[in-house]
């Protein structure tokens, strides 16, 4: 009987702290995530593909070489805080849907709800634990049929400016949609079947 | 009771949960070494002590000077507290809150005494974990993987 390969999820991990990311590391790979760590929020956008100066035209989703599912940041970081990088991300058109997670080794309810407010889908206070992990594929499953059905409605509706202005811009923005639209095609029913068996 | 590697292994880290030198945060890093990351522990451990001696190394340098950038100091404490955090030493990273307390108040003296205490905590620590490891080691030499 031929088993399935899947693509595990892969997680973008950002902290500054180097026995911090050997611990996230080992978290996530015990829990059968594929991991990136980067020591910084500018180093994560540039893994992203995203640059500095966050000029629309010089991003393109194929500058991603290996999709990021979730991306799991420190909070206090020196330069770009975790705060600070969870607001880029939610201002680039084409990352804006991966969901972000932060960490804290401080309890400070107004920080968490900032974050959450800004769009972090889940805040873990540190150290995070082996019981943390189990909550951050939720995440990446709803945020694929969010991104299946955009792809839907994209497909549906002739006029898509809600994205971008520039016109080269949509027109490498629709190959890669069309590109993640195979990419969700293939991967969501993998992942489903994955769920009734688990 | 026979003085194996072993034997001494499971007496030091009982000990140093019975004192309070570790919590069960160090509970989790044991459970996630196995098999495919048999060096785990050993690994984060390393990375702490280091991580540790540099920072007191900087925190002993801005306590010098005349004039204390207590933001700066207060950094690096966060920094201390949140990797002592991580590998489950509770002892030095309570000691890193009281650390911030003073840093908030300003205060030269207290800053330093507690950085005294801290110092000292943190060797004893690395001194206990440097055992642990050769312990590990040695095990892993009876038993290889």
């Amino acid at each position: 009987m031929a088993v399935a390969t899947e693509t595990p999820f892969h997680v973008l991990a950002v902290d500054d702290s180097l026995p911090d990311r050997k611990l996230i590391e080992r978290l996530l790979k015990t829990s059968s995530f594929q991991v990136t760590t980067v020591d910084s929020g500018s180093k994560a956008l540039q893994f992203l593909g995203l640059h500095d100066e966050d000029s629309p035209v010089s991003v393109h989703a194929d500058q991603l070489d290996v999709a990021v599912n979730l991306i799991i940041t420190d909070y206090c970081m020196p330069g770009m805080t975790g705060y600070d990088l969870l607001k880029k991300i939610k201002e680039s058109s084409f990352l804006r849907d991966i969901p972000v997670v932060i960490m804290s080794s401080e309890n400070i309810p107004s920080r968490i709800n900032r974050c959450l407010e800004e769009g972090a889908d889940e805040f873990f206070l540190k150290p995070v634990r082996l019981s943390d992990m189990s909550k951050l594929k939720p995440h990446i499953l709803k945020s694929r049929c969010k991104e299946h059905n955009h792809q839907e409605q994209h497909q549906q509706s002739d006029s898509n400016s809600s994205e971008s202005s520039n016109p080269t811009n949509n027109s490498s923005g629709d190959s890669s949609n069309s590109r993640k639209r195979k990419a969700a095609d293939d991967e969501i029913l993998p992942q489903t079947i994955r769920l009734r068996h688990s | 009771m026979a003085a194996t590697p072993m034997n001494q292994l499971s007496a030091l880290v009982n000990n140093m949960f019975a004192t309070g030198l570790l919590d069960e945060q160090f509970q989790q890093l044991q459970m996630l070494q196995d098999a495919s990351a048999p060096d785990f522990v050993s690994e984060v451990v390393t990375l702490f002590c280091d991580d540790g001696e540099r920072i007191i190394g900087e925190l002993t340098k801005l306590l010098e000077k005349s004039s204390v950038d207590f933001d700066r100091v207060d950094a690096f404490v966060h920094q201390l507290k949140g990797s002592s955090a991580s590998v489950g030493a509770q002892k030095v990273k309570n000691t890193c809150i009281q650390f911030r307390e003073f840093c908030q108040q300003k205060s030269r003296d207290g800053c330093l005494k507690t950085l005294d205490s801290v110092r000292t905590e943190f060797y004893d620590l690395r001194s206990k974990f440097q055992t642990l490891l050769q312990l590990e080691r040695q095990i892993q030499g009876f038993y290889p993987k």
